[in-house]
């Protein structure tokens, strides 16, 4: 089974074709999007399409699926409405599916399944990665305002970060929002 | 209380202008609703969201509605119009060396003439003129083909018309993909900037009051709960009003041309609502009167010729063939009566008639109301031809080209 996967982020295409060929699955058409869409899915004749939702060129492409000469046209996975849970599953991951008309159920839902879970694992991988690198920035600014309250009380690191704690927890603010404050209020006061 | 949370999804156009004013200016809040925007970058996806209950309502093209109501390329699901978005807003751009051959370059010309002489180049071409319009189920679409056979170019034959979406529409301009591009704002000014094309038509000139964006929501969604539905329409509005205030216009501007909402350059976006066209690249812009028409004149009023209207389009488009029941359903899309029933209590002049006759208008005419005043402008065609949407089979039989 011919899979094609268009997507705008290359990374995301990695992960998807990565576990379509953990499952058997290696006749897959990577497309980026970038150049002619629609020739290179007449020449990819896949049977399945999968396509991320922000992609730009969905219309394109399902007005091509229209027109298209192909005998056998691939139709959107949400025109089949024995099963609703997976395209409510598939749109909240952010994926769709085209899938050429008459293709045995039990061949395509594996595939759709699959696709929606890399969807959310990279979604999940993004998520920990801007989460990594917002901790990054805090554990800068964490230091940066220890130092300060080091150099301002004369008192040793420990005693620094506890100060920090308390004034989160008495303001109900993040310990990287106080430090901020902190880092900001000194470099205005002319201390940095 | 806390407000209730409401989504709309849209795409990033100027006619999106309506929901997020109603936001961003308090409109929303103020009748108790929290509005959240969800932007995407295809009319599939925002109808997708719509459909699953990721979005409440969409800023949506008017003939889309009607094609998901009918079951047209997703399963049939009733949609319903209770407000709309604006009245054309998109222009017809052609490359540089094309735009020559048919017009003055730099202003606005006659499109019978500019038709006439478009057609001879059409036939006289080796390969057919390509155009690119936003979606199949588009008013883009539908304007562009009604002045294509108005002028004796058939726009299946003679021309070939593709769907191009409108970020992409300056470059597959500029890469010579298309020949000519229907699209809504800023992206026929995008294309002008950068020299790869010349706007030779704007669609207002081929139908002065063509029907362009809707709210729709599903049917279901807009019925469970009527007074959300009013809130929302008041606030849509109330953010009309705001819209067409020339004081307001910089303010509105700076909001739209946000990186959450258009993210595109605010001189070409303010150039838009202030219908302040720059056909040409390296030419004034020209004031075009009723280019976008946002607001006045009860622009907003869901009338069921409208949808009519569109249902002919799609038939003689080969969308779909007549037939009694669908084009019943079709006109159902458009709901009038939620319309008045929203804002009765503001006061506001509202049409007596859910129908009128379009194209009918040749000067401004003072119509029946059931409060206030209301004087609608000209609606005609650029053919001269109007819609009686009692004859629907007649209008279809004059259509067909000799």
């Amino acid at each position: 089974m011919r899979i094609a996967i268009i997507d705008t982020s290359t990374t995301r295409a990695a992960i998807i074709s990565e576990g379509l060929k953990e499952a058997g699955l290696d006749d897959l058409v990577l497309i980026d999007g970038h150049g002619p869409l629609v020739a290179q899915i007449e020449a990819a004749n896949p049977e399945v399409v999968l396509i991320n939702l922000e992609n730009p060129s969905r219309d394109v492409l399902e007005e091509y699926f229209v027109v298209s000469r192909a005998l056998a046209r691939p139709i959107a996975m949400f025109v089949d409405q024995s099963n609703p849970e997976a395209t409510a599953a598939a749109v909240d991951a952010g994926v769709s599916a085209y899938i050429i008309d008459g293709l045995s159920k039990q061949r395509i839902m594996p595939v759709v399944d699959l696709a929606v879970r890399r969807f959310n694992a990279f979604a999940r991988l993004q998520a920990e990665l801007n989460e990594a690198k917002s901790a990054l920035a805090d554990r800068a600014m964490i230091d940066k305002a220890k130092a300060l309250l080091m150099k301002k009380r004369g008192i040793d690191e420990p005693a620094a970060y506890a100060a920090l704690r308390k004034a989160a927890m008495d303001s109900g603010r993040r310990i990287g929002d106080v430090a901020d404050t902190i880092v900001t209020a000194a470099r205005l006061m002319g201390d940095l | 209380m806390s407000n209730t949370p409401f989504r709309i999804g849209f795409l990033p156009l100027v006619d999106a202008a309506l929901p997020i004013l109603a936001r961003e200016l308090g409109f929303a809040e103020d009748e108790g609703i929290d509005l959240t925007l969800v932007r995407d970058m295809s009319w599939a996806t925002v109808n997708d969201r719509l459909l699953y209950g990721h979005s409440d309502a969409a800023h949506l093209l008017a003939p889309l509605a009607i094609a998901t109501t009918l079951g047209l390329g997703r399963p049939a699901t009733p949609l319903s119009v209770p407000f709309v978005l604006g009245l054309n807003g998109n222009a017809i751009t052609l490359r540089p060396d094309l735009a020559a051959q048919v017009t003055t370059v730099g202003g606005p010309g006659d499109v019978r003439a500019i038709g006439a002489k478009l057609a001879a180049v059409a036939r006289a071409a080796d390969k057919p003129l390509r155009f690119g319009v936003v979606h199949r189920y588009s008013s883009h679409n539908y304007m562009l083909r009604y002045w294509l056979v108005g002028c004796g170019i058939d726009p299946d034959r003679d021309v070939e018309i593709v769907t191009v979406a409108p970020p992409f529409a300056a470059d597959a301009l500029a890469g010579g993909e298309v020949d000519g591009i229907c699209v809504g704002e800023p992206w026929n000014s995008v294309a002008v900037d950068r020299g790869a094309g010349v706007i030779v038509a704007v669609t207002s000139q081929i139908w002065l009051r063509g029907v362009e964006k809707v709210l729709a929501m599903r049917r279901e969604r807009m019925e469970e709960d009527p007074d959300l539905t009013h809130r929302l329409i008041r606030a849509l509005y109330r953010a009309g009003t705001a819209f067409v205030d020339p004081e307001r216009h910089d303010e509105i501007t700076a909001i739209l041309a946000r990186p959450d909402y258009l993210d595109a350059s605010a001189t070409l976006i303010r150039r838009a609502i202030s219908d302040q066209i720059l056909f040409a690249h390296g030419q004034a812009a020209v004031h075009v009167p009723d280019f976008m028409f946002q607001h006045r004149e009860a622009a907003n009023f869901p009338w069921v010729s409208q949808a009519a209207w569109l249902y002919a389009q799609m038939c003689l488009a080969g969308h779909t063939t007549a037939n009694d029941a669908d084009y019943q359903a079709a006109q159902r899309v458009f709901r009038p009566d939620v319309y008045r029933a929203a804002l009765r209590p503001l006061g506001v002049p509202l049409p007596g008639a859910s129908s009128k006759l379009e194209g009918g208008i040749a000067d401004s005419l003072g119509v029946g109301t059931t409060q206030g005043r209301l004087i609608l402008g000209a609606d005609r065609f650029f053919d001269a031809r109007s819609f009686d949407p009692e004859g629907l089979s007649e209008y279809l039989t004059e259509s067909i080209p000799k």
